[in-house]
């Protein structure tokens, strides 16, 4: 097990990894996201209360999911990469960022979209949407941190930094509508609990939900890989494998 | 289809929505890809640069 971990996180062999599997991941994604759409946009039937309108569900919560699973697990590969200085690590963090700042604003979008027609506003101070607009500031925060260091093993300590420190927000996003009273509706789906929506609507929320984790694993390949190429550049093997792919360079 | 397509009333913001995620679906995917081949084209030059060892054996190219 240890031994597996170490040689995916040597790069040569994460890059070898990560780019043959992330067009499978990506293609399998989008197969499973079109199945996601067609059940929920057209199979599942119309709610009882907000019609077809209910229908945004499919493109809001996976989005949301993304937004807050994005962020943590951008944290976790944050504090690996602080406390064993683990490059590979802070290499993900540094990939996952754009990905989570574009579904959260896709989050807090659908979610403004959803909100007109059901509850009369484009947008209000509510503490789900509040902490919901803060985890995006939060995303932006990183990036920018990150772009204003020319040293990259700066970048990684202080953008880590704040990744780590702004998990705070993610418990407030969660409970944000079991704390305060809100605007915005409970879960529909909770872990311990049977759902609380029916089989037809459920099983494109589902499919959804799992191919946007696909789909985001796909993309984070990607951009891991440029990661590891630009961190890696003076490297025999990034220099073996663009003589390669590039002719003699 | 046209039944479909009006979404019971709903059509304006269902497909807004639905827009919206195509285009983060891809900006996601054209963006990451973009990434990947930015880095290998600066991979390949710094490579080309720092090749020619023999005729410039003192003079420091790295510059990462």
């Amino acid at each position: 097990m240890w031994t597996w971990f170490h040689k995916l996180a040597s790069p040569p062999h994460f890059y070898k990894v990560a780019t043959i599997l992330a067009p499978w991941f990506l293609g399998v994604s989008l197969l499973l996201s079109a199945l996601g759409i067609w059940g929920g946009l057209v199979l599942a039937p119309a709610d009882y209360q907000q019609g077809d309108g209910f229908r945004i569900i499919y493109l809001h919560v996976p989005s949301a999911y993304l937004s807050t699973a994005i962020y943590a697990l951008m944290a976790g590969a944050s504090a690996i990469g602080l406390i064993w200085r683990m490059k590979l690590a802070h290499a993900v963090a540094a990939g996952a960022a754009p990905i989570g700042a574009s579904f959260t604003a896709l989050a807090l979008a659908t979610g403004a979209i959803w909100g007109k027609p059901m509850w009369g506003t484009y947008w209000e101070w509510d503490p789900r949407l509040t902490s919901e607009l803060i985890l995006l500031f939060v995303y932006f925060g990183y990036m920018s941190l990150r772009a204003s260091y020319e040293d990259i093993n700066k970048a990684d300590r202080a953008s880590g930094l704040l990744a780590v420190v702004g998990v705070v927000n993610l418990p407030i996003i969660h409970y944000s509508v079991i704390w305060w009273s809100s605007l915005h509706q409970g879960p529909s789906i909770k872990k311990l609990d049977a759902p609380s929506i029916t089989g037809d609507m459920l099983w494109p929320l589902l499919l959804m939900i799992g191919a946007s984790t696909l789909f985001f694993v796909a993309v984070l390949l990607y951009r891991v890989s440029a990661e590891v190429i630009d961190r890696e550049r003076n490297s025999r093997w990034v220099h073996e494998l663009v003589g390669e792919s590039a002719g003699a360079g | 289809m046209n039944e479909f397509l009006a979404m019971g009333g709903y059509a304006e913001y269902v497909w807004s929505a639905f827009g919206l995620w195509l285009v983060t679906m891809g900006y996601n995917i054209i963006s990451a890809r973009r990434k990947m081949r930015t880095s290998l084209e600066q991979a390949a030059i710094n490579a080309a640069r720092r090749q020619p060892r023999t005729t410039h054996k003192m003079t420091k190219t790295n510059d990462a």
